[in-house]
């Protein structure tokens, strides 16, 4: 029993660090910026001199620099607040899905980013959260548990960000297709922004969902075959179907807009780098 | 189009099923694929805009029905023009005429007779294939149709028509109840109506005949020394030309056409004449007229002695003078005759009879004895013809003065007269056109023919029709009376140039073609023939191909006389003592009547449209049909896509490229390095050889020279490029096709390109023996469009006797015999000090040899010796030293005269020095 619970756990858990090498390699493509907080407080950066006052303690002054004035000087530092960024990556069945033979899955897209995402947020000194219940930590070590947790599948047919309570003023990544219901998704992001959470939503899919390019009489199956619509000739469908993607990703926007998030589009066809980059932007400029 | 019928007509009842399959198919759509898409979730709610599209497609419903429909009728074994009326059960006899008559449409009488047996083979009924003209022996030969249809093929018709009487006791013999299909001739034989009733009185009777006219030769008879030929036809046919040749050897011995005559059927006429006027010469070497174009027994008449040469007897009288040639009263005669004519000359009249002459030639005889007259009468009257010419001595004798000399045409005055001569006033006499009655008719005269003296005809009521030809002032030159079959001609002048100029002129010659020539019907009497044994020399098959039958039973001349064609006398050519006969299946008054049946019998023409199965092709069409509709299925639910399509139009494609393909690779395979190539001769055996000897002579260059081949290559000259090849070993058979332009262009291309061709006859055994060979004919037949420079034997200094090694001789398979190259220009010298001549630039573009190298040089994949070469240790040697020749040769042409040149260096060397 244990040692096939091992077995599996170590068959989960081999791609995994293929996973994070390539996660690292393309967070190395990112030229991350370490993200001053414009002012003095805690952090490495040098900010600035400034007149020592009675207040300062003798140990704050810099004397290298006093020795050339006649004033005291202490030397300030810019502050460096660490964020806090938790991802939520869907892995539920529908993101298993590949419209073609040598394209990956888009949960295989979903975590890559994220865990690139992550090790970039990681080596800025961010701290780096998974919901539901991995709570953000910094450092490195971070790496191990966000890797295994994002290995695991999810057997539900669409991903519906749970209701985790997210730390006040984080940020926040949601990276699925946004194809299931709504509702679970704008709850979440409800209570994100009730916690003053700013986020950016970023929509993975696959190029045969944005044409449709199916014909004939045919069965769609939701990946968990639990949805089915039979119709007689898909070709006529496709439209229709590409207006309601519109509509979808409309309220996407629409909820971004009200709360005050980003939304990036991605497919599955296109770099991974570029869509980092974009994320990267999105949360950096949303500081 | 035909009647359609069918071998099972109630599985057309499954037609009714197809609307109900319509219906089956509207109901049913076609299956959906199940496809997993997580956007499903944005269809949810979407319906259908047009519901009707779930039925199939009226077209693919439409597809479908067809091929249904082709299916349920391929299965009940449609049958184009179904023979409902040979279907019986009964035993079926097929009956064949088989006559020369039938040859002409042969095959198409036997085809015809295939499809009977194959629809008897359908219907499982014994059948009988009866010839006529061959009757088996014995009861009828009913077996299954398979057993004739085997034997179809062999059945050749005869040059003869079936006797009636035995036709007539075979059908005696005939089983009560049996259906017959005769395939006719289209001719009207006596036994045609007996056994028509016979036929119909025990079944069925059908009738095939083929609408294609019948057309007969009769034999070619002479007119006015014009061969007059006729052909015969049934009556009532339109207007029809007919070509007919002359068939016989030529100078040369080559049996060829040498003449050719039209004739013209006016329409409803059953004969049409055509004349041809050939020189003796050629018409003596006729042997047989044809119809062109068609191959029958009846179309070909052959010849005999009435058309050959004609024998001449020239009773010389006592040659004691040796005078002048020229004088001799016999030298135009022979000069004139000889090319035309078989001379025999005697002084015997005795033995100038016995060799049964046309024609005797008396040249100024006056008196004979009188057993010697009673001889040539007799000779006279049973159609000879005897040709006297005046001259002193009969002018000056006493006979036919009074009374008319029976072996003179007319009386004469004593003394005849002199016109033009040196003691007379008046000026030589000229000819007078000739009347048309004349034998002479139509010859022109030339001006310069004079006649200075004559003998004169006595004034007779008879002489003006005797006269044949006059001078200008009405006194006959030449009279004629006829006596019994024969003529006695005279003419009143001498037969050299004493008295005239008529026999310096060619109108000398063509008086005596006229006369020599009209001579003689010739044909032997009934009787005559009878009393002779003829000895086969030449037959007829049906198809009127002449056989050389010298070797068979001579044949009693009473079944010749009779004419009575059978199996065992063949229209021919047969000869006895008393001369060739020519026994030709069609008389001169033969007639041709159509045979005509009883309206009860149904008669076949050719246009009959054929019995054809046409079940294979609507079960093909039916499966052809599924298959689309499998297409069309797949396409329709969108399973089709255009990779799909494109790899099955690629796989229809692909095959055209391959030659293509081969092309390249053969050129690739040629250019990559040195490779030695070989002309296919088509022979097997030989290109096998020259394979091997070449890959032999390959192993060898790479051992020792620096030249390294790859395996060679068998060149075909008609498709493939030549360029590549630096050398072509080209071995030449008796039967190596000739090449065509489009490869002589090629081949002359290559040799001007600095190509070198080896042409190897292999035959330098026999040749020594005969000088020429098949193989050497062939060569220079092959050869002679070819762009060859002259040749010469390889002399000593050439430089393919120091390419390499040193050689003297060229050795191959044999040794011995000239090896031929381009022979060095004429100008070319010995320089001081030189061992070699200043010899031309370049490489010879042909060697040409019998020494069969290829055979010396060829070794098998382990490298062992394939021919054997001469005997033990020599044999051996003889081998190396082929290779030697083999590696001087390739040496050579791949580096020109490199060697010529290099006898100079010392001299250049020198000159550097200085």
């Amino acid at each position: 029993m244990t040692a096939d619970l091992r077995q599996r756990a170590e068959g989960l858990a081999a791609p995994l660090p293929a996973l994070l090498a390539q996660a690292e390699h393309l967070a190395a493509s990112v030229l991350p910026g370490a993200h001053g907080r414009r002012r003095a407080g805690q952090g490495d950066e040098f900010w600035q001199y400034r007149p020592a006052t009675a207040s300062d303690g003798a140990a704050r002054i810099d004397w290298r620099r006093s020795g050339r004035a006649d004033v005291h000087f202490v030397r300030e530092t810019e502050w460096q607040a660490a964020q806090a960024v938790t991802l939520w990556v869907d892995r539920a069945q529908a993101m298993g899905f590949s419209g073609a033979k040598d394209r990956a899955p888009k949960a295989d897209r979903a975590r890559l980013l994220g865990l690139a995402l992550a090790v970039l947020l990681l080596k800025g000194g961010e701290r780096v959260g998974l919901m539901p219940d991995l709570p953000p930590r910094m450092g490195r070590a971070q790496l191990e548990p966000l890797t295994l947790t994002l290995g695991a599948d999810d057997m539900a047919d669409f991903g519906t960000p749970p209701a985790a309570l997210l730390p006040a003023r984080s940020q926040a990544v949601f990276l699925s297709d946004f194809l299931g219901p709504t509702e679970g998704l704008e709850r979440a992001v409800g209570q994100a922004v009730a916690r003053g959470v700013r986020g950016v939503l970023v929509q993975i899919l696959d190029p045969v969902e944005e044409e449709f390019p199916y014909q004939g009489r045919s069965i769609f199956e939701s990946m968990t075959g639990t949805l089915r619509h039979e119709t007689l000739r898909a070709n006529d469908l496709q439209t229709r179907y590409r207006d309601r993607l519109v509509a979808r990703k409309d309220a996407l926007a629409a909820l971004a807009r009200k709360s005050g998030w980003q939304v990036l589009s991605h497919h599955t066809d296109q770099s991974p780098a570029t869509a980092l980059m974009a994320l990267w932007q999105a949360l950096d400029g949303g500081r | 189009m035909g009647n359609l019928g069918f071998a099972t007509p109630w599985l057309l009842a499954a037609l009714v099923a197809l609307p109900l399959l319509w219906w089956l198919l509207r109901a049913v759509p076609p299956a959906p694929v199940v496809r997993r898409f997580p956007g499903v979730a944005l269809l949810l709610g979407l319906t259908d805009e047009r519901t009707e599209t779930d039925k199939t497609p009226w077209w693919l419903l439409l597809l479908r029905a067809l091929a249904v429909a082709a299916l349920i009728v391929g299965f009940a074994g449609p049958t184009l023009n179904p023979q409902a009326a040979r279907m019986g059960d009964a035993p079926l006899l097929v009956v064949m005429d088989a006559s020369w008559a039938s040859a002409r449409d042969w095959s198409r009488r036997t085809e015809r007779v295939a499809e009977v047996l194959a629809e008897a083979a359908r219907a499982d009924r014994p059948v009988a294939v009866v010839v006529l003209s061959d009757l088996p022996e014995g009861p009828l030969p009913l077996r299954e149709a398979r057993f004739w249809a085997e034997r179809v093929g062999a059945l050749t018709p005869a040059p003869f028509v079936a006797k009636a009487d035995t036709v007539a006791e075979w059908a005696a013999t005939l089983p009560e109840t049996l259906d017959s299909y005769w395939v006719s001739d289209g001719l009207d034989h006596p036994y045609r109506g007996p056994l028509t009733d016979a036929l119909q009185a025990r079944g069925a009777l059908a009738v095939y005949e083929t609408s294609r006219p019948v057309l007969a030769l009769a034999p070619a008879s002479l007119r006015e020394g014009s061969l007059v030929l006729q052909a015969i036809r049934l009556p009532n046919q339109p207007t029809t030309d007919v070509t007919i040749t002359a068939h016989g050897r030529d100078p040369s011995g080559v049996e060829r056409a040498l003449a050719r005559a039209t004739a013209t059927f006016e329409a409803g006429e059953q004969t049409a004449e055509a004349e041809l006027v050939l020189q003796p010469e050629l018409r003596n070497r006729i042997t047989r007229f044809q119809i062109e174009g068609i191959r029958s027994a009846g179309a070909v008449a052959l010849t005999d002695d009435a058309l050959q040469r004609r024998k001449v007897a020239l009773l010389t009288g006592r040659e004691g003078d040796e005078g002048a040639d020229l004088l001799s009263p016999f030298f135009y005669l022979r000069q004139a005759l000889g090319p035309v004519a078989e001379l025999i000359e005697s002084p015997s009249i005795d033995d100038l009879l016995l060799t049964a002459p046309d024609v005797l030639i008396l040249v100024d005889v006056a008196a004979l004895g009188e057993v010697e007259t009673g001889q040539i009468l007799d000779f006279v009257r049973s159609g000879g013809l005897l040709l006297r010419f005046a001259g002193p001595r009969l002018a000056a004798s006493e006979i036919a003065r009074d009374a008319e000399d029976p072996l003179l045409p007319v009386r004469l005055r004593i003394g005849g007269r002199t016109v033009g001569g040196a003691m007379s006033w008046g000026a030589p006499r000229m000819l007078r056109d000739f009347a048309p009655e004349s034998p002479f008719a139509g010859l022109s005269i030339p001006s310069d023919v004079t006649i200075a003296a004559q003998v004169l005809a006595q004034p007779d009521p008879g002489l003006a029709e005797r006269t044949i030809a006059t001078l200008a002032d009405g006194t006959p030159l030449v009279t004629r009376r006829f006596d019994g079959d024969g003529q006695i001609v005279l003419v009143h002048t001498t037969a050299n140039a004493d008295w005239s100029t008529l026999p310096l002129s060619g109108l000398f010659v063509q008086m005596l073609e006229r006369l020599a020539v009209s001579t003689r019907g010739a044909a032997l009497e009934e009787s005559a023939i009878a009393q002779q044994v003829w000895q086969p020399q030449r037959a007829l098959d049906g198809f009127g191909k002449v056989q050389d039958v010298s070797n068979d039973a001579a044949i009693d001349g009473e079944t010749l006389a009779a004419r009575d064609f059978g199996p065992d006398l063949r229209p021919g050519v047969y000869s006895s003592a008393a001369g060739s006969l020519a026994l030709n299946l069609i008389g001169a008054d033969s007639v041709l009547s159509a045979a005509t049946w009883p309206a009860s019998v149904p008669v076949e023409r050719d246009t009959v449209a054929v019995t054809r199965d046409l079940r294979a092709p609507v079960l093909i069409l039916g499966l052809g049909l599924l298959l689309v509709d499998i297409l069309a299925a797949l396409w329709l639910s969108g399973r089709l896509r255009g990779g799909a399509v494109a790899a099955i139009l690629l796989a229809l494609s692909l095959p055209m490229d391959a030659h293509a393909q081969e092309d390249d690779r053969l050129a690739l395979q040629a250019t990559s390095a040195v490779v030695l190539g070989h002309i296919l001769t088509g022979d097997a055996r030989v290109d096998e050889i020259a394979q091997a000897g070449l890959r032999g002579l390959s192993r060898i260059l790479f051992a020792r020279t620096s030249v390294e081949p790859e395996p060679p290559i068998g060149v075909d000259i008609e498709r493939d490029e030549l360029t590549f090849f630096p050398f072509l070993y080209w071995p030449i058979t008796e039967n190596t096709p000739i090449p065509s332009d489009a490869a002589y262009a090629k081949l002359n291309r290559y040799l001007r390109g600095g190509g070198l061709i080896l042409f190897d006859t292999r035959d330098a055994e026999l040749a020594g023996l005969t000088r020429t060979t098949p193989e050497a004919r062939r060569l220079q037949t092959i050869a002679r469009p070819l762009d060859i420079p002259p040749l010469e034997p390889v002399p000593e200094d050439h430089v393919l006797t120091r390419t390499f090694y040193l050689l003297s001789e060229f050795p191959g398979r044999y040794r011995g015999r000239d090896v031929w190259v381009e022979a060095a220009p004429a100008d070319a010298e010995r320089a001081e000090g030189m061992p070699f001549r200043n010899l031309n630039d370049g490489v010879t573009p042909v060697i040409v040899g019998g020494h069969d190298w290829a055979s010396a040089w060829a070794v098998d994949e382990m490298g062992q010796p394939m021919v054997r070469i001469g005997m033990g240790l020599s044999g051996e040697e003889q081998r190396e030293m082929a290779y030697r020749f083999g590696v001087n040769l390739i040496t050579h042409v791949l580096t020109g005269n490199y060697k010529s040149d290099q006898v100079h260096v010392p001299a250049l060397l020198e000159r550097l020095g200085q």
